[in-house]
């Protein structure tokens, strides 16, 4: 479609997060070494256990090379120029109360759109804000605390929480998973902790609006939820970062845990900066996301809407352990200009019965280029496991790419697996069908593009699924004349 | 309302209309019949503002505007419906609300409040009856998986929504069987009105005996070479266009 008339090259379209908030930063010297780990752990006060274990993954990523499988081209990393830690300074220790933090901060997330104060009055959701590294300030806390439910910063987690903490860190994900993994396991500075008692089902949808603001520091963040025996919640994740030349790092890791019965649903729009249209700047977004269905009828679901980043690599998977289990992947990726993404999921299916679906819809537009990576194992034991898989994709104009990449491995034969994929292409005849109906190009498009990701964003809570559908559109701006 | 003027179009540099003139006004309804690959969905498409056609020649004014210099949503909103001859599947957006995108552009243009959904609902509903739809159809996607009859009721019930001033319909009688030729002909009829145009592509005399036409035009390669009222089309499916070519030598400037 390169001759098409319709679709054009791309226009820039303005990244309307892209404001730096100035505030002064408390940051660790640039670079990475055993010193820095405990600059990291020992402003934090963390533990004696957290800063060894630290040290251990540390001296494992050491071991490490980074992974170079994944459809993704970027230049070297250079890990000894990134600042680990930067913490926005605070007058005494750490706010108590909304009150007590920065106005700046709070006027950035009114830009970012989340009023932290009109959130717990209007939408009644608790929102855990990560600024850089560390946790702002925690909404709703009292209230969720009455019901023994735990929704704090990471941090907070270690010092008041350590024996969860240390029963179920790096359960999901080892810190010998992969380099990324590694990484964050050493540095990781905040992020969310999340605990669901039995019986107990949380009340609201709880939140972390991620963000990266100072320059030239990586984000490396760490998210904890378990749910306890019949326990359900809902977490939702948005992400967004200021528009800079340079790129960032984003290693992030979450681990999600259903005992017996119990329910997660993890639901993230990611719209961190891309980079511009001719691929200078953007977020590096390596992310290890995983969930364990420890206990028998336990179910994760993550529903993920990426449409930022200038590489995306990211693989939400469910390690499908208690027998019954049901483990679900709903995806929506982007890729515009120069961004590229290589995100998929893995389902490992080990309990009998087990059930997972997978649903996939990567669009790509400009010079994007877009990878789905998956794999389905089905083990000795899993008698009966169940899955399904559905990968489509959509190309906007010529000059961007779509791959898919199914892996499947089943030791199992009285497994059953079905697999549907398919690749289609925004034509002129249809673009030229709604216009000579008045519908402009770009109304086409958002509306065919919205049409193609119906089934995921009906797996998003209500209000997310508002943001992503404008995301999108958003994304797309200019990617038709 | 509609001037072509010496309309000459090519397309990847091959000409394919070699010099239409063609004045349709307000009230009436032309026909335009020709052998197939005489040029007739390419007037239409050039009337509709298709990309891929290039004007080389010539003029079109359309209520007195230059309509050539118009892109194609904004001759949709300013009243120009083309009946496609082969509907388009838009997979993953639903008829209904397709149609309401639509019809609200085109509103917004006329200055007119946009229809909220139930509205638009109750347009809907009254508008499928007069096409006699099934509405579960409303709910499938765009013409996706559609048969061919089907579709070209679909184009009919977008043009009794949109309520367009001027309908180019390419064979939208082609592929309907007896019964949904007789509706569909009757929702054209519907929109006839003194303000409105029609101008109806055909290969048969017989949606021109529901819907009748003032004029009737035969286009033979790229150029019209007869013109005349609504018997010619019987002459037409009697003798053939064999009879206008062998003519067109001395009708050439019967030209309307
Ligand atoms: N993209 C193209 N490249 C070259 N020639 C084309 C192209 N599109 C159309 N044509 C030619 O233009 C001529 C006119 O086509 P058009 O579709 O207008 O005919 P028509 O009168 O509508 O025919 P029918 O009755 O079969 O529908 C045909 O010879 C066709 O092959
Ligand atoms: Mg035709």
């Amino acid at each position: 479609m390169g001759s098409n008339p319709l679709i054009r090259d791309l226009t820039s379209r303005e990244y309307k997060f892209g404001f730096v908030t100035e505030i002064e930063a408390d940051a660790a010297p640039r670079g990475l070494n055993e010193d820095t780990i405990r600059l990291i752990s020992s402003k934090k006060k963390e533990p004696e256990f957290m800063l060894e274990w630290r040290l251990k993954a540390y001296r494992h990523w050491l071991t490490l090379v980074e992974p170079k499988w994944a459809s993704v081209h970027y230049p070297k990393i250079d890990y000894q120029d990134i600042i680990y830690y930067s913490a926005p300074k605070t007058k005494s220790d750490g706010p108590q109360s909304l009150d007590e933090v920065d106005p700046e901060l709070l006027a950035t997330y009114e830009k970012l759109g989340v009023p932290l104060k009109e959130r717990e009055i209007l939408a009644g959701v608790a929102v855990d804000a990560v600024f850089d590294s560390v946790s702002v300030a925690t909404t709703f806390k009292e209230k969720l605390a009455g019901m023994g439910i735990i929704f704090c910063s990471f941090s907070e987690a270690v010092r008041n929480f350590p024996d969860l903490v240390k029963k179920y860190l790096g359960t999901v994900v080892p810190y010998t998973d992969n380099f990324f993994a590694a990484l964050n396991s050493a540095v990781f500075s905040d992020g969310s902790f999340c605990y669901i008692p039995k019986s107990v089902r949380c009340p609201m949808e709880l939140s972390t609006y991620f963000r990266i603001n100072a320059a030239d520091s990586g984000q490396f963040e760490r998210t904890l939820i378990i749910a306890d025996e019949e326990a359900n919640v809902s977490y939702l994740e948005g992400c967004t970062a200021p528009k800079r030349d340079k790129n960032q790092l984003h290693a992030a890791v979450v681990e999600l845990i259903a005992l017996n019965h119990a329910q997660i649903k993890y639901s993230t729009v990611q719209n961190w900066y891309a980079g511009d249209k001719e691929g200078k700047g953007g977020i590096y977004n390596f992310v290890t996301k995983r969930g364990k269905c420890l206990g028998k009828n336990s179910k994760i679901s993550w529903t993920q809407v990426e449409t930022g980043s200038a590489i995306t690599w990211k693989y939400p998977s469910v390690i499908l352990l208690g027998d019954n289990s049901v483990g679900e992947f709903y995806s929506v990726a982007l890729t515009n200009h120069r961004q590229q993404a290589d995100t998929g999921t893995k389902m490992i299916h080990i309990g009998q019965h087990t059930k997972s679906t997978i649903i996939s819809k990567g669009i790509s537009a400009g010079h994007g280029g877009n990878t789905y990576r998956g794999l389905v194992k089905i083990l000795p034991n899993a008698a009966g496991a169940r899955n399904y898989s559905q990968c489509d994709s959509l190309l906007i104009g010529n000059q961007c790419s779509a791959n898919t990449f199914p892996y499947l491995e089943v030791q199992n034969s009285s497994s059953h697996l079905e697999h549907e994929a398919s690749t289609s292409k925004i034509s002129e005849a249809q673009l030229f069908y709604c216009k000579q109906r008045g519908i402009s190009a770009e109304n086409a498009v958002s509306m065919i593009v919205n049409g193609f990701c119906k089934e995921v964003f009906r797996k998003l809570p209500m209000e997310f699924a508002v943001e992503a559908t404008k995301l999108l559109s958003v994304s797309l701006e200019g990617t038709v004349g | 309302m509609l001037e072509i003027r010496n309309l000459v179009v090519s397309i990847n540099n091959k000409q394919i209309l070699n010099g239409i003139n063609l004045t349709v006004d307000a009230g009436q309804v032309h026909a335009i019949m020709g052998p197939n690959g005489s040029g007739k969905s390419t007037l239409a498409y050039v009337l509709a503002g298709h990309p891929s056609y290039t004007v080389t020649a010539g003029e079109i004014l359309y209520e007195e505007k230059n309509l050539l210099a118009m892109a194609p949503e904004d001759r949709a909103r300013a009243g120009i419906f083309l009946a496609f001859q082969y509907p388009v599947e838009i997979p993953g957006v639903s008829n209904a609300y397709f149609l309401k995108a639509a019809v609200n552009e085109i509103r917004k243009r006329r200055g007119l409040e946009e229809y909220d959904a139930m509205e638009f609902l109750e347009l809907l509903k009254e508008k499928t009856r007069i096409v006699e739809m099934d509405p579960a159809l409303m709910n499938r996607m765009v013409n996706e998986g559609f048969s061919g009859g089907e579709k070209k009721r679909n184009e009919i019930l977008q043009m009794a929504v949109l309520e367009p001033k001027l309908a180019i319909l390419d064979e939208t009688d082609s592929g309907l069987d007896i019964d949904a030729l007789r509706i569909v002909a009757n929702g054209i009829n519907k929109l006839r009105s003194p303000n409105n145009a029609i101008i109806a592509v055909t290969h048969y005399q017989r949606l021109l005996d529901y819907v009748i036409p003032d004029f009737v035009h035969v286009l033979f390669n790229g150029r019209i070479i007869k013109s005349g009222g609504k018997e010619l089309a019987f002459e037409l499916e009697a003798k053939g266009y064999d009879w206008t070519k062998d003519r067109s030598e001395t009708t050439q400037t019967e030209i309307v």
